[in-house]
């Protein structure tokens, strides 16, 4: 049976477990409604032109693992940032693990989506906030037809929280094949602050598909800092779907972090809807092997005085490929907009492919817009001057990488992450570099 | 149809006014509206064809037929309807006027601020010349020369009839009949076009734009250009004019095919000022053109365009950079104003070693236009040391109007080095207030920042055009400072 029809006809199942007399419902059922008439994305999109999705569809997929998996701590403690203190929000196999979570509503909710679905007193954030800025496009409509689990998060006014959150999202691979639909939200009230790092971590080597769907709002003078670190197995594919919505004055960044995983789509969507906001999207993607990493991104100006700033950097080796398509969109009213985006890419193998497509559509005329994309070869000559001052060759390429890719590494707030990602950086190209950049 | 000779053309000259290409009786050439294979059949008659290229056409016309529309282009317009069209006609006689004061006082202003000169103002604007003989002979010495290099210019037509084996070789080589929507109904209807070859080692003595001066009347409606630049040759080549045109077809659907064997270079030049619609976007012609060349060993092909006219344009001169060493160059003003929409770029194919690119884009948008850019730079796996630029710069004029870039950058090989980079931007308050300061007013001063912003490209057009050109740029933004 394909995957399409197993997904729809499983539907029934999927409503057993879950109320069906809410509102909420409804908006799953259109969504399914149109996911069937939609299906999976092909290449006959413009927006998937460069990223196909056949190879990993045709598996057979579990899509409601029966019973609750349980993992060790020990064993997964590395996958977590455990040298400082942090909310955590587990789920293993799109379950909620109590156990290795770490929740709170104590003066905010850091929780779960199930149970802000099912309480009353979350009901008005939900009717707020719940799909209210997800594209009604294919896969999102299947996330929502499937919304259920996921992390809930809501920082009222005023409250900065105190230490990052972590969201992990654990697959066992009992299964063969898994899929899980993780629905995360996240609403941070006026002058609040938060700080999310997000992962997704396979345990096994079996095939694993996530089709993630996170909404954040910002209101005024909110800030928010996300971490995204993708460093999964070579047979798990990530679709993550980010939407944001920003207040007036607010300040959202996002840092990506691709270095794992078979193919990793990120679809990152900015909606400025207020004045002097700050949008910044970076990331670092390195990669080998056949993986496949696509990033593409939103940033929609809507009002005056508002900026943008995106820095990709990406290093692809061996049989990979990289995809950036970044769009910016000014509107008329959006003048005074300052929108920056730069992509650069180093191919080190022959085999490696990369495929760019910055676009600006601007109709405001009193507006700095810029974008930057070269694909080039790290400097022949820096690396021969290493290598007379005894510096091997292998450790010498990692340097320039790291150099190269060091405007995205030091914008990263939590030094704990910055250097975490230092060490994914080091794994990732077989160096042992004994210092912190 | 008996062979037309320079006698001939003599003759037609002294007689009547003088349609390049077109010279059949008028009466009985005129088809009924709607498109078949008994039309195209019909056509290929008309122009006494040969057998293949009656099949020619016909192939690209089944497969037109299963083709359909594109509309990925971000331009919005009234779909043609392809049966509402006459496919064969021999251009409207024109009224012929007596005196330069019988012309629209509109557009001898134009002219006037273009600087053509006062005959060719006459020739142009379809007045009753004096002068004829001295044009023919004008004409006649150019022919001359050409022939003696051994270089064959004449219309695509007559090509067929008297080189068909060079036609039938190179013809749909670079824009196969397959290759689009508009290259093919171009490839079964096309009426006439133009047809240079270069002989091997041959340097064209003369800019082929200057001939065209004197010798272009009217443009068809559907033209195909083919360009064959042998061994170690060189072509400069001029498409278009500066001068308004004014044109009944609304549909514009030309494919231009430039063929550069190994170390020949052509210098393709175009200044497109079609008429692009009244100032509330009403009217206008469409523009949907298929240029393409393609370089062997260490050629080079540069395309410069300037486009000024047209009310909806859909064009990416292109080049395939088969041979190792070849170069291809895209220089391209873009300026839209009113309801104008343009999409036009260019894509850089490169399959050979050390193949190099350069792109230098200036759109400029005024009133209520669109102006995209949309680009292409592919690197194959095995174009070892490729090297592309690209520049891709906006100049926006007033907040209603857009502009688009949409650039696709694809590498396969590591040794690949791209870069693209892309500005937009407005003139700035504080050089206009500069240029006030000093005396310049503000209409005079957006002609020069706009002038400065478009150098780059200026600079590469044949001498005398550029000037042309520069004023042209001047009057399509007229009334366009708020």
């Amino acid at each position: 049976m394909e995957l399409k029809e197993k997904i729809l006809s499983s539907y029934v199942a999927f409503e057993n477990d879950i109320n069906i007399n809410s509102d909420i419902h409804d908006i799953r059922t259109e969504a399914l409604q149109n996911f069937e008439k939609l299906g999976f994305p092909t290449k006959k999109l413009e927006a998937w032109k460069y990223t196909s999705l056949n190879s990993v569809l045709k598996d057979d997929y579990s899509i409601f693992p029966n019973k609750e998996n349980t993992i060790q701590f020990a064993d997964v403690k590395k996958y977590f940032i455990h040298d400082i203190d942090t909310y955590k929000i587990v789920f293993i196999d799109g379950k909620y693990s109590s156990f290795l979570s770490d929740t709170t509503h104590d003066g905010k909710d850091i929780c779960l989506m199930s149970s802000a679905l099912k309480k009353s007193k979350y009901k008005a954030v939900i009717e707020n906030y719940f799909n209210k800025i997800a594209k009604q496009d294919n896969l999102t409509s299947l996330n929502t037809a499937f919304a259920n689990e996921g992390a809930y998060i809501y920082i009222p006014k005023s409250v900065e929280v105190e230490k990052p959150i972590q969201i992990i999202n654990f697959t066992t691979g009992k299964e063969e094949a898994t899929l899980v639909q993780p629905r995360n939200l996240i609403v941070v009230e006026e002058n609040a602050h938060v700080q999310i790092i997000e992962r997704h971590q396979s345990l096994t080597n079996n095939t694993a598909l996530s089709n993630v769907v996170t909404e954040i709002f910002a209101a005024r003078n909110a800030t928010v800092d996300y971490y995204k670190v993708q460093n999964d197995n070579v047979n798990a594919t990530l679709v993550d779907n980010t939407y944001i919505e920003q207040q007036t004055n607010s300040e959202v960044s996002v840092h990506t972090f691709s270095f794992g995983g078979n193919i990793t789509r990120n679809n990152l969507n900015f909606y400025q809807k207020g004045e002097r906001i700050n949008s910044i999207l970076k990331g670092i993607t390195i990669t080998e092997g056949k993986q496949h990493v696509d990033h593409h991104t939103l940033v929609h100006h809507i009002e005056p005085n508002c900026e943008s700033h995106q820095d990709y950097k990406g290093i692809y080796d061996e049989r990979s490929t990289g995809v950036f398509n970044g769009k910016v969109i000014v509107e008329k009213e959006a003048q005074k907009t300052n929108a920056y985006q730069q992509n650069n890419n180093v191919l080190v193998s022959d085999k490696a492919t990369i495929n760019a497509k910055p676009q600006l559509e601007i109709f405001a005329d009193d507006v700095k817009c810029s974008h930057g994309c070269t694909i080039g070869q790290l400097d022949e000559e820096a690396l021969f001057y290493m290598q007379q001052r005894g510096i091997p060759k292998k450790e010498g390429r990692a340097l320039l990488m790291y150099a190269f890719a060091n405007t995205v590494l030091e914008s990263v707030k939590i030094p704990e992450v910055k250097s975490r990602i230092t060490k994914l950086i080091a794994n990732k190209l077989g160096v042992n570099i004994g210092f912190d950049l | 149809m008996s062979k037309y000779t320079e006698d001939n053309l003599r003759e037609e000259l002294k007689t009547k006014e003088y349609e390049y290409g077109f010279y059949t009786d008028i009466e009985s050439d005129k088809f009924e509206k709607g498109l078949n294979e008994d039309v195209v059949r019909a056509i290929s008659k008309k122009k006494n064809e040969p057998e293949w290229m009656t099949e020619w056409r016909l192939e690209a016309f089944r497969v037109w037929e299963k083709m359909e529309e594109p509309d990925w282009a971000n331009v919005k317009y009234p779909k043609p309807n392809f049966q509402e069209i006459a496919y064969y006609s021999a251009p409207k006689q024109k009224p012929k006027l007596n005196s330069l004061d019988e012309v629209d006082p509109d557009l001898l202003a134009t002219f006037e601020k273009l600087g053509i000169s006062l005959e060719e103002q006459k020739r142009l604007a379809n007045v009753a010349v004096d002068i004829v003989m001295d044009s023919v002979s004008v004409a006649t010495t150019f022919k001359e020369t050409l022939a003696e290099k051994g270089i064959i210019f004449m219309p695509i037509s007559e090509a067929i009839q008297e080189h068909p084996e060079l036609v039938r070789k190179h013809l749909g080589t670079v824009v196969p009949t397959t290759d689009n929507f508009y290259a093919a109904l171009n490839s079964a209807v096309f009426s006439d076009g133009s047809f240079c070859y270069i002989p091997k080692g041959v340097r064209c003595p003369m800019e082929l734009s200057t001939y065209f001066r004197i010798n272009e009347g009217g443009t068809g409606q559907f033209e195909r250009t083919l360009v064959v630049a042998d061994k170690g040759s060189y072509v400069s080549y001029l498409e278009g004019c500066t001068a308004p045109q004014r044109d009944e077809n609304q549909l514009h659907a030309a494919v231009v095919e430039l063929i550069a064997l190994d170390d020949a270079e052509i210098k393709y030049s175009t200044v497109q000022n079609w008429f692009p619609g009244d100032a509330e976007g009403k009217g206008g012609v469409f523009n949907f053109v298929t240029k393409r060349g393609l370089c062997e060993t260490n050629a080079k092909i540069s395309w410069t365009q300037v486009e000024t006219g047209s009310a909806v344009t859909w064009k990416y001169p292109s080049c395939i950079l088969k041979g190792n060493n070849s170069v291809g160059e895209f220089y391209s003003i873009a300026v839209t104003n009113h309801h104008q929409q343009a999409d036009t770029g260019t894509k850089m194919i490169h399959l050979g070693k050390n193949t190099k690119s350069t792109i230098i884009s200036k759109g400029i948008s005024a009133g209520k236009s669109q102006n995209s850019y949309r680009g292409l730079v592919q690197i194959n796996s095995r174009a070892e040391n490729a090297r592309n630029f690209s520049q891709c710069d906006s100049l926006l004029m007033g907040n209603e109007c857009g502009a688009h870039t949409f650039p696709y950058i694809e590498a396969k090989n590591k040794t690949a080095q791209i870069e693209h980079e892309a500005t937009t931007s407005k003139i700035g308050e504080d050089q206009l207030f500069y240029c006030n300061q000093r005396g310049i007013d503000t209409e005079k001063a957006i002609a020069l920042i706009v002038n400065g912003f478009s150098k780059e490209v200026l600079n590469k057009l044949p001498m005398e055009f550029a000037v042309e050109a520069q004023k042209l740029l001047e009057i399509s933004l007229e009334g366009s400072v708020g």
